[in-house]
């Protein structure tokens, strides 16, 4: 055989390495070589050893063969469950390469980058619009950095108000990373149980607050059943009512996208993962984007600098006495923003309301085909998301991970798993609008042949998957003794 | 319909299949009031359109490109192979999530791989995580691994020379955690006085932090800091934020530094006015399990072929909520797998030969200072690596003046921080040609 068999797996790059290859010319030096030792003396450092040599060539072919091991968006389904997998559009790929944007140093002076600045503007503008809050902060890398953003802001104006409440609420259902940011802002977790359906418990929300020390509220609308909280107006009020906050995971904002308003539901914070509703794409583990909108009760603690208009200027403002300070280098990830902004002005007011139709209406299909072979554990009214459990196939030793890694066998991705954590062997599904009748059907087929499998060949499901490039791993063996590196 | 979503036949057989008679029936357990009347948006745009809009932004702006560019103070810019853009634009890496199946992502997980060893490689460290956001959280993450691992200890040491938007968003984490920050002044050669970095350690203290090169541009001395750290039981830690000084000078790993971390952007990442870069942190073996983030691990699968996974993740918050190391979830992979491929490229004679240039025309650049009568290095016994402090005490005026020449001289350490010497930041690379290095020079010669 001459060519690549694209089964083989390809080694790492440092075991390609071949003495002499170079992989790069840089610029012929026309100043006079220094020697390190002369001026850098004994911090001068010799040739890292066991860095590779390869060709360019070598580096194309061992990236392009690694790729190929990875299933992608652009393949078809990737129905995690409150990841928002939709299409990447390649028109935002192009434009946050445009040199005029991606190029720009964060400290040039303002005048050279006003319309990085517009756009920044233009970007809280438009989320503004879409969340009716006060303001927004685009900085935060992430869905989690926001929640942390967030919360320190809860804090800061709890300080102002010489208040020192230590008890944030969680609800059981929550994303992990919502404990954590609260921690990692300085505050207690208490956990709430969720009611049977599955939402906010109402008697609880009230009695933990009437115990006193509540900062604040954090929950996620729809939560992460794909259940919009019946109530959550309501919660606000108890909230506020008690000097408290609410805080909004906007994980799953792509459900409600120009239907409803974060704004009308009384939230004082609420991250937006630009990574899933505005369809940066998650790069196989980011770069994301999480602004987070705040209330008017909130705006005087935004993290600095903040883009301001002034007449047709636009200037990153410092001054804000009460601001929480900074929470990362400079101000965002710049090229994430300049994808959302796109993808928000190519679907405008009508394609954005309809994108929020169309996952809804997906995430109800899939809850139809195939509510008749997996249970479905809380039967509220799904909007972007539907999560069954695996309750049926384990009465044929077959579980969730069983179910998932025989769907890669049929071409897909998997749904989360076991999450949330209120349902045992969870399988929550979340297709997006972006998949035509056509491939969803083609997932409900795959699921329903897999519950066939399940009652009857279980044993298929269990070894599964055989078509990928690996078979099921050994993690505990990789937890045990971890080898988290190459050496020679 | 829009060209991004199903149509209205697909629709139809959704709707029928799920038996309503429109969209917004699904919509019922919304009520009324928290609905929203009208998005107050343009309606939708062609690509066209956008290219349009998009471009009218970029034109607005002026570009590095088009002058001769010494602008650094934490965001570098150095040589960008093609192939690197080339190879991350490929839909099979940027449009897969975090490899949580890893049967079907042995491409990403392999690539982390391959990033976690590079990065152990630099540092002279044991592991490495698969990224954090970027230089300042990444010193951010370190701190709190420190505090950790050091038990009751509440205070952390950090030289005045840490770059002031690292320390200020150190700041923000550190005031709601408790930890209490001292500050460490510089000396006259611009590194942490040695002296008064003997007295605020103490028992106290979980942590000693400095930034080497530091905010000047100045190589901090490593194994004195090492020394004192681990004198009072706290850990060393190294911020590192032109990461291609890492080819040319010893890291702190090999002096025993705890952690190296910081931003991995000088290997070729756009600066895309500030982000996303690639924050990284590497730390010894016995501190793993105190790490943030993710990390990817080898092993086997039921045949028994190497494979890559996502381990150790009873660190991480969607396993241990609020007891998790970080609340890091979604991190940089992507432009960690670009600096994958730019180091790849570069291998080990292009990492040491890219530093060794830039190095070569800084100190250029910095024996012309030297030789002027009218210009002034801020802290002349310095060492340094590409970026050095010549003191000014109208940093923008200078600035302003050189931009109508074409020349983007740096950057005032005044924009940085009142509190540093006034003067501008000048970072030289191996983009930067002689000639370049000549004019730059007149030109400061000229309005000084």
């Amino acid at each position: 055989m001459t060519g690549h068999d694209t089964r083989a797996k390809e080694g790492l790059i440092f075991e390609r390495s071949s003495p002499g290859r170079v992989g790069y010319q840089l610029p012929r030096l026309e100043v006079p070589l220094v020697d390190p030792a002369a001026t850098l003396g004994e911090a001068a450092r010799g040739e890292i050893e066991d860095l590779p040599e390869v060709s360019e060539v070598d580096v194309v072919r061992h990236f392009t063969r690694l790729s190929k091991w990875n299933y992608s968006l652009d393949e078809g389904l990737y129905p995690l469950g409150s990841c928002t997998m939709k299409y990447n559009p390649r028109i935002n790929e192009e434009l946050a390469r445009l040199p005029g944007l991606a190029h720009l140093h964060p400290l040039q002076p303002e005048d050279q980058v006003q319309g990085a600045l517009a756009l920044m503007w233009e970007l809280e503008q438009a989320l503004v619009a879409i969340t009716g809050m006060a303001r927004v902060t685009l900085q935060p890398a992430a869905g989690a950095h926001g929640e942390l953003t967030g919360m320190l802001m809860i804090r800061k104006a709890l300080e102002a108000r010489g208040e020192r409440r230590r008890v944030v609420l969680v609800p059981d259902s929550a994303h992990g990373t919502n404990p954590a940011s609260a921690v990692f802002a300085g505050f207690e977790v208490v956990e709430l149980a969720s009611t049977a359906e599955g939402t906010l418990d109402m008697e609880a929300v009230r009695r933990a607050v009437a115990e006193g020390g509540v900062a604040a509220l954090m929950a996620t609308v729809p939560n992460t059943l794909g259940v919009f909280e019946p109530a959550i107006a309501e919660v606000a009020k108890i909230l506020h009512d008690a000097g408290a906050f609410l805080y909004l995971d906007g994980a799953n904002l792509n459900a409600f996208v120009g239907v409803a308003s974060p704004g009308a539901m009384g939230a004082d914070a609420l991250h937006i993962n630009l990574h899933k509703t505005f369809s940066t794409p998650h790069g196989g583990g980011g770069p994301g984007a999480g602004p987070v909108a705040v209330s008017a009760a909130l705006e005087p603690f935004l993290p600095v600098p903040t883009v301001e208009r002034q007449g047709d200027r636009f200037v990153l403002a410092y001054d804000r006495p009460a601001s929480i300070g900074k929470v990362r280098g400079f101000y965002g990830n710049f090229a994430m923003l300049v994808r959302a902004l796109a993808y928000i002005r190519s679907l405008g007011r009508d394609g954005l309301r309809s994108m929020a139709e169309g996952a809804v209406l997906a995430a109800n299909y899939l809850r139809k085909g195939l509510e008749g072979d997996y249970h479905l554990p809380y039967r509220g009214a799904s909007l972007h998301e539907v999560v069954f459990d695996d309750s049926r196939q384990k009465a044929f030793g077959v579980t969730n991970i069983d179910i998932a890694k025989r769907l890669l066998d049929y071409g897909f991705h998997a749904p989360t798993m076991s999450f949330p954590l209120i349902v045992h062997g969870a399988m929550m599904i979340e297709p997006t609008e972006s998949f035509g009748v056509d491939e969803l059907d083609a997932f409900v087929r795959a699921m329903r042949e897999i519950a066939r499998e399940a009652r009857e060949t279980p044993e298929v499901v269990k070894q599964a998957p055989v078509t990928t490039p690996v078979a099921r791993l050994d993690e505990v063996r990789a937890a045990r003794s971890p080898i988290l590196r190459w050496r020679r | 319909m829009h060209r991004y979503q199903a149509g209205a036949a697909d629709r139809r057989a959704m709707l029928d299949a799920i038996g309503v008679g429109s969209v917004e029936e699904l919509f019922a357990s919304i009520p009324e009031r928290l609905r929203l009347a009208d998005l107050p948006l343009p309606v939708g745009a062609s690509e066209d359109e956008v290219r349009r809009e998009f471009w009218g932004y970029a034109l607005r702006n002026v570009t590095p490109d088009c002058a001769a560019s010494f602008m650094g103070a934490g965001v570098y810019r150095h040589t960008v192979p093609a192939v690197a853009d080339a190879l991350v634009q490929r839909g099979e890496f940027f449009t897969a999530y975090t490899p949580y199946q890893p049967e079907v992502s042995q491409g990403t997980l392999q690539a982390i791989f391959e990033f976690q060893t590079f990065v152990c490689q630099l540092t002279e460290q044991d592991v490495a995580n698969a990224s954090l956001y970027d230089g300042a959280t990444a010193v951010v993450e370190a701190v709190l691994l420190a505090h950790r691992v050091a038990g009751a200890r509440g205070r952390v040491v950090v030289a005045a020379s840490l770059h002031p938007d690292t320390r200020r968003v150190l700041d923000t984490y550190c005031a709601a955690q408790g930890i209490e920050v001292t500050t460490v002044p510089w000396d006259r050669a611009g590194r942490v006085d040695r002296e008064a970095l003997a007295r605020a350690v103490g028992a106290d203290v979980c942590a000693v932090v400095v930034q080497s090169p530091n905010v000047f541009g100045v190589v901090e001395p490593l194994p004195v800091v090492a020394e004192l750290a681990r004198g009072c039981g706290a850990l060393a830690i190294q911020a590192v934020a032109e990461a291609t000084s890492l080819g040319l000078l010893v890291p702190g790993g090999r002096y025993g530094f705890d952690v190296v971390c910081g931003d991995l952007q000088a290997f070729g990442v756009p600066a895309s006015f500030g982000g996303p870069h690639v924050g990284f942190l590497a730390t010894k073996q016995q501190h793993v399990r105190q790490m943030p983030g993710r990390l990817v691990g080898e092993t086997v699968d039921r045949c028994g072929r190497r494979a890559y996974v996502l381990t150790l993740a009873t660190r991480e918050q969607h396993i241990r909520r609020a007891k998790a190391t970080s609340n890091i979830c979604t991190n940089h992979g992507l432009m960690a797998l670009y600096v994958t491929i730019v180091l790849s490229l570069l291998g080990k004679r292009g990492v040491r030969e890219l530093a060794l240039a830039s190095h070569s025309l800084a100190e250029f650049v910095k024996a012309g200072v030297r030789s002027s009568a009218k210009l002034t290095l801020a802290f002349p016994d310095g060492p340094t690596y590409n970026e050095f402090l010549l003191r000014h005490d109208d940093p923008e005026g200078v600035l302003a003046r050189l931009r109508q020449e074409g020349i983007l001289a740096g950057v005032a350490s005044t924009r940085l921080s009142p509190d540093l010497p006034p003067g501008i930041l000048v970072a030289v690379t191996e983009q930067n040609t002689r000639e370049e290095c000549v004019r730059l020079l007149q030109a400061l010669e000229r309005v000084s």
